[in-house]
């Protein structure tokens, strides 16, 4: 984006009326803010101009005469003066979009793009309304994919350079190029190199004519058929996004241009997960347990179909069964982040003001304590990648797992005067745009981090030689720093991030962004679906007499995450579970607890979307709504507010997970006295002491959102929020020298649900492999490709190996939830982090 | 062998009488040896230079108002002093990507004397404070590119390129760089984009020409291969001496690459200025006119981007204004000369074909125009032409370069020649350089083109069946 240099106002006239433009502003800008829109094809506002279509030339005297420039390259300079009605002008764009069409084949009735295709609605506008070609037009083979998900039709292609340069420019993978010159100039890719961008589908929404499609969306609809809503994407960084929808089923889904967060970009998993809403395998009716003539029977053997009526009696006469045989403490509740924030708020009004349990969590053993992460000063996106500032990344890779935060921070590495430390255990997708890459010791980033503040930087400190930790130094220097922290494996324990967070806290000038998986984290942990916390970002401690006022109940003592529930299944004492949308049995660090905890578990109730392993295993299974299928409010990794909108009606009789726990509280005779996620969302305002201020109104008003909590002190009656608080630090675990330390990180693609539910993601998602340093692979004889035995403390897994420079030595990395091995099977949740041995079969 | 003749060692170059500042060395067969460049007051120039100042070479090469022969015939001593101050570092760019249709005077000089345009190179860095010097060579140049990469190792071999040059402070390392055959990289914005490793497209300037922002953002001076070749003899021989030759606003020689329906066709050196076309084209110390029994019908003056000329315009000293006050331009230097015989449809077809197949792509009315042009310009050829097909033609030609495009006058249609150059909806002029041939040729020959279209053979259709 070309912003203004300074705010310097320079005075331009446009077709004889002076206009303000900012110095510096390119002039088709200029003119398209002061309500002149100069057609164009090649410009767009997120990326650099470069001057190929010469649609937006305008007559334009800069003192030297008026003569035809090309208003996208053009910034305006004082006196300028601009006709862009002119019969040069006209004649101009008469003569280029007539160029233009000359070669573009008139398959509009069959091409997606017709109806919202820029080159059709500029010749309706522009053009000269007949051709005088007569010629054979230029053919190529039609279309052919460039990747798995896109198809380029070259004969369609204006050679626009749009989707180059956003391959090149904005995602960083330059696979798409023009090949040939003249008039056979054409994109394409090279010779056994697809387009394998995680971010391809970019292309496609930003592509001026029909010479991009995506197959998710290839001759699914016509565009004046589609209905479409502004929403947000359930994704950590709450990317905006229009929903499209034709006969009740959504079609496609488009970024939106925020400044805040996306930029109008989405990564291609975000952008067709659509796919696995209209899945046949979507649950679309309750289930319980009964026998195999499809007899609901409590000790049935199967899931039967039935009514809601029957499900929501059984799973509260479960919860009844276990609130008189062992307490509140004896029901948990596990997951919630991917719900709307109203529908967290309900379901944590449910379960510590119903039913009176703080057995409540929605991460699974690999997030970080709510107590940590809302109470940390937060930062904006914009305000960490602002020139001048560093961040600090402490996560998993970005571009793995948070794409479009991975493209601001490449835009701001790129463009910007940012600094980027990475203390991540291994190297992000980032690669060279790293200031400084001080890929700390699973286990020792904590002593790294406070190495790094307080100067200590003259010897090797967690595998981080005194050379990276005085560049770190550095880099942080006299900066605003901003943390981007989250869980980089879950084969390191949260321990020494705390420690690192608890460092960092001491920089003079620092600020958080908590990234963390899952796509409502930020409003679960808001809104208290986590133990010992309250809506709001307060604890029981002190928000327990303002919710007890409020509720009627609350508990009084603190309860247990994930992992203590699943123990506490397993010996007998937790004997109601209630999965949020969870699925522990694949998404839960230790399998093995996860299974023998479900298997304890007298009665389990999953809300889900899909039957997933946990949800097959379940007792009762009550189908909920998914994206797009319900209304309510997203918070991202900043705290901000923004809306998600209702597209289409949730299939059969699947419902919004609000109004099951709604259902769920009046059949245990309860009435939470909520109605509608506005409702929700008027007592959130009213109650959370982080939320004060927030107005259902003023959230859906906001274009980029509303970022929590208010700068007023609306909130100045309400109890605290949290504070941070240092714990003990971690000690650090000494290094084996015969092992490797073992990180499992994540990838975009996995055997996760929607993924898999999506037909042209599906089959992306690789094998798992290790990778390791070359020179620790040589040391122990393996090659590319070969299949090791990875040993832990705790068992040992097969898989084949790879040789990555990008893996620091003493490092094995070993990706979740892909097919051919499970890394979970070797990680010790006790233990602070694991180490593995490998050896060649 | 002998003065007035081509050498056997020299193909296409024709050693005539008069001054030679460029092609001194031509007549030797071992020219482009750095033993007979030495022997012969190779590197002279370098070592004068390295005595005396930088800013006076500058001021030498100012005050000798060098001309540019790539095409634009802009002072060298003037561009020199474009680049931002403060801003380093900077390099010298050699332009050796000479491919415009009609021109092979810089591969000559390339070919027969490296060591002169290596000592030009020097002598340039040298002025301006450069220490990295790039020598781009169009792709199709193997023996040029052999012969400077030979000259180049012996250069760096006898301390003459490399660090401390002859026991100096100067220190100039000189790249060769082989093109890949692309005429829009003989554009110097395209030229930096290849040699930076992207695809050769032109970056638009204004607001920023390559002395501000160049190779690799860098202020970057780009100077073609005859102008840096001139200067060893410039520092040898002083301003005044180079002065002396040719016209007040045109001094020195220059070199014109003669080709077509003339008796001697060849590469000439000849006084810049002062020498008409008619004094090239019929003088017996050049081309000694038409070939026998034919006359002249027209001629290119610059290569093939420029507008024709025709027999009235013979008169015209060989200097870049009144050659543009005319219509046209010198270009760099390439007469291509047609007789009679020539079908003005083909020879317009000729050329625009050539731009239509090197254009680069970028602009769209460059890259779809001039194919278009190309195809009518055919159908008109095969006889299968449309009565409105020549005024769609200049139609086309106006989208590329709109408003009146520069010819050469034309008395017998009572029109004036509008001067160089032209407008244009493209950034850079390879589009517009299509239009010189078609507006050339429909203005001076619009019989031809009726001609042929109205005299279109019907396919015959054989009528069967009942």
């Amino acid at each position: 984006m070309t912003a203004p240099t300074d705010a310097d106002v320079v005075p331009v006239t446009v077709n004889g009326v002076e206009v303000e433009a900012n110095a510096g502003e390119l002039l088709i800008d200029a003119c398209e803010r002061n309500g002149v829109y100069i057609p164009r094809f090649c410009h767009h506002p997120r990326m650099k101009p470069v001057g190929m279509c010469r649609m937006c030339l305008v007559e334009v005297d800069a003192g030297r005469g008026a003569s035809l420039q090309p208003s996208c390259m053009l910034p305006c300079t004082p006196g300028m003066i601009v006709d862009t009605e002119s019969d040069l002008t006209k004649k101009a764009q008469d003569g280029v979009l007539e160029f233009l069409l000359i070669n573009h084949p008139l398959d509009c009735p069959v091409c997606d793009k017709g109806g919202e295709c820029p080159l059709q609605d500029q010749t309706m506008a522009y053009g000269p309304g007949e051709s005088r070609f007569v010629e054979e037009k230029r053919h190529y083979e039609k279309p052919i994919p460039i990747s798995d998900t896109v198809y380029l039709d070259r004969e369609r292609c204006i050679l626009c350079d749009r989707c180059t340069r956003f391959a090149s420019e904005v995602a960083g993978d330059p696979l798409i190029h023009f090949q040939d010159r003249g008039s056979q100039t054409q994109v394409n890719t090279f010779p056994d190199e697809p387009f394998a961008s995680y971010f391809s589908g970019n292309t496609v929404q930003i592509c001026p004519v029909g010479a991009l499609t995506a197959k998710p969306y290839r001759f699914k609809a016509r565009p004046w058929d589609l209905e479409e809503v502004d929403s947000t994407f359930p994704n950590p960084m709450g990317d905006r996004v229009n929903v499209q929808s034709s006969r009740d089923r959504v079609l496609r889904i488009q970024g939106v241009d925020s400044d805040a967060t996306n930029w109008g970009w989405l990564t291609d998993r975000d952008r067709f997960s659509f796919e696995a809403l209209s899945h046949d395998q979507r649950l679309v009716t309750p289930l319980v347990r009964g026998d195999s003539l499809g007899n609901a029977t409590d000790d049935g053997d199967e899931l039967v179909a039935t009514s809601w009526a029957v499900a929501v009696e059984r799973a509260a006469s479960a919860i009844t069964a276990s609130l008189e045989a062992g307490g509140a403490e004896s029901i948990g509740v596990i997951g919630g982040a991917n719900l709307t924030t109203e529908a967290q708020y309900v379901w944590a009004k449910l379960a510590k003001g119903v039913i009176g349990t703080d057995n409540v969590d929605a991460q699974l053993g690999d997030g970080l304590p709510a107590q940590v992460v809302t109470a940390l000063p937060r930062n904006t996106i914009s305000d960490a990648m602002a020139p001048g500032s560093a961040v600090v990344l402490l996560v998993d890779d970005p571009k793995e797992q948070f794409g479009t935060l991975f493209l601001r921070l490449r835009h701001a590495a790129v463009e910007g005067d940012i600094t980027i430390v990475e203390l991540s255990p291994i190297a992000s997708g980032l690669g060279s745009l790293v200031t400084v890459g001080a890929h700390a010791r699973p286990g020792d980033v904590g002593a790294v981090a406070r190495a790094i503040v307080d100067g200590r930087t003259d010897v090797e400190v967690g595998g981080v030689e005194p050379a990276e930790l005085q560049a770190a130094a550095a880099a942080l220097a006299a900066r605003a720093v901003t943390v981007i922290v989250g869980r980089p494996s879950v084969a390191e324990q949260a321990g020494p991030i705390i420690d690192a967070i608890a460092a960092f806290t001491e920089l003079e000038s620092v600020s958080f962004l908590p990234l963390l998986r899952r796509g409502n984290i930020s409003g679960a942990l808001d809104m208290g679906l986590t133990p010992g916390m309250l809506p709001g970002r307060t604890t029981l401690a002190e928000g327990g007499e303002w919710y007890r006022a409020a509720w009627g109940t609350v508990p009084a003592d603190s309860g247990l995450d994930t992992a203590g529930m699943l123990e506490a299944a397993v010996d007998g004492s937790l004997t109601t579970l209630v999965l949020l949308g969870a699925d522990p049995l694949a998404d839960f660090p230790d399998a093995d607890l996860a299974s023998r905890g479900l298997a304890a578990c007298r009665t389990v109730i999953a809300v889900d979307i899909f039957a997933s392993s946990s949800v097959a295993n379940a007792d009762v299974v009550l189908p909920a709504a998914g994206f797009a299928e319900g209304a309510g409010t997203h918070t991202n990794l900043e705290g901000r507010l923004s809306p998600l909108m209702q597209k289409v009606n949730p299939p059969g009789t699947a419902r919004a997970d609000w109004l099951i726990a709604a259902e769920l509280a009046w059949a245990l005779r309860a009435d939470l006295g909520i109605e509608s996620p506005e409702s929700a969302w008027a007592e959130i305002e009213r109650l959370a002491p982080s939320h004060a201020g927030a107005t259902v109104e003023q959230v859906r008003a906001a274009h980029d959102g509303l970022v929590i909590p208010r700068p007023d002190d609306a909130g100045a009656d309400r109890p605290a929020m949290v504070s941070f608080s240092a714990p003990v630090p971690t000690e650090i675990v000494p290094v084996d020298g015969y092992a490797l330390r073992l990180v499992a990180d994540r990838r975009l693609y996995d055997q996760g649900t929607i993924v898999q539910h999506c037909a042209s993601m599906a089959h992306q998602s690789d094998l798992a492999r290790i990778s390791m340093h070359p020179l620790d692979a040589a040391a122990l004889g393996v090659r590319d490709g070969d299949l090791v035995r990875v040993t832990s403390a705790r068992a040992s897994i097969e898989l084949p190996a790879r040789p990555d420079r990008c893996v620091p030595r003493g490092r094995a990395v070993i990706p979740l939830n892909r097919a051919g091995a499970d890394v979970r099977a070797l990680i010790d949740l006790a233990t602070v982090v694991t180490d593995v041995r490998v050896a060649t079969l | 062998m002998g003065v007035n003749s081509y050498l056997a060692h020299a193909p296409g170059y024709v050693d005539n009488e008069g001054p030679k500042i460029v092609t001194g060395r031509f007549v030797h067969e071992d020219s482009h040896t750095l033993a007979r460049s030495l022997a012969t007051g190779g590197y002279d120039g370098l070592k004068r230079a390295l005595e005396q100042s930088p800013t006076s070479i500058h001021d030498i090469v100012r005050d000798a108002t060098l001309l540019g022969r790539g095409g634009a015939g802009f002072p060298a001593g003037v561009k020199w002093g474009f680049c931002p101050p403060g801003v380093w570092p900077r390099y010298l760019v050699v332009n050796g990507d000479e491919s415009e249709p009609g021109t092979y005077k810089d591969r000559l000089l390339m070919q027969r004397d490296p060591h002169q345009l290596i000592e030009g190179s020097l002598i340039a860095c040298y002025a301006l404070g450069l220490s990295q010097c790039f020598l781009y060579v169009r792709g199709e140049m193997a023996l040029a590119q052999e012969r400077i990469a030979i000259a180049l190792n012996e250069a760096y071999d006898a301390g003459l390129v490399g660090t401390n040059i002859l026991g100096t402070d100067l220190s100039v390392d000189i790249v060769l760089h082989w093109g890949a055959g692309a005429y829009i990289v003989g554009e110097e914005t395209a030229l930096i984009e290849s040699l930076e490793g992207n695809r050769g497209m032109p970056r638009l300037k204004p607001p920023f020409f390559p002395a501000a922002i160049g190779l690799y953002g860098k202020p970057t001076i780009v100077n073609n291969v005859e102008t840096l070749a001139n200067l060893p003899w410039i520092i040898n021989n002083g301003a005044a001496a180079y002065k002396a030759f040719g016209s007040e606003t045109s001094p020195g020689t220059r070199m014109f690459a003669v080709s077509g329906h003339v008796k001697r066709p060849g590469v000439y050196e000849v006084e810049h200025g002062t020498t008409t076309f008619r004094e090239l084209l019929y003088g017996d110390n050049y081309c000694q006119g038409i070939r026998a029994g034919h006359e002249l019908k027209m001629f290119i003056p610059g290569g093939g981007s420029a507008p024709w000329f025709f027999p009235e315009q013979l008169d015209l000293p060989l200097e870049a204004r009144p050659v543009g006050a005319a219509g046209s331009m010198l270009g760099s230097g390439a007469i291509v000369v047609m007789d009679e015989t020539t079908d003005a449809v083909k020879a317009c077809l000729r050329v625009v074909r050539f731009f239509a197949r090197e254009s680069c792509g970028k602009c769209t009315p460059c890259r779809e125009g001039t194919s278009w042009e190309e195809t009518i310009l055919q159908r008109i050829h095969d006889g299968l032409g449309r009565p409105g097909d020549i005024d769609m033609l200049l139609d086309i030609a106006d989208n590329i370069s709109p408003g009146p495009y520069p010819t050469a006058a034309d008395e017998a249609n009572g029109l004036d020649a509008v001067p160089f150059p032209p407008k244009q909806t493209t950034i850079c002029p390879l589009g517009p350089s299509s239009v010189a041939p078609i507006t050339s040729a429909i203005r001076r020959f619009r019989h031809e083109f009726e001609a042929k279209i109205t005299a279109r053979e019907l396919i015959p259709v054989e009528a069967t069946g009942p």
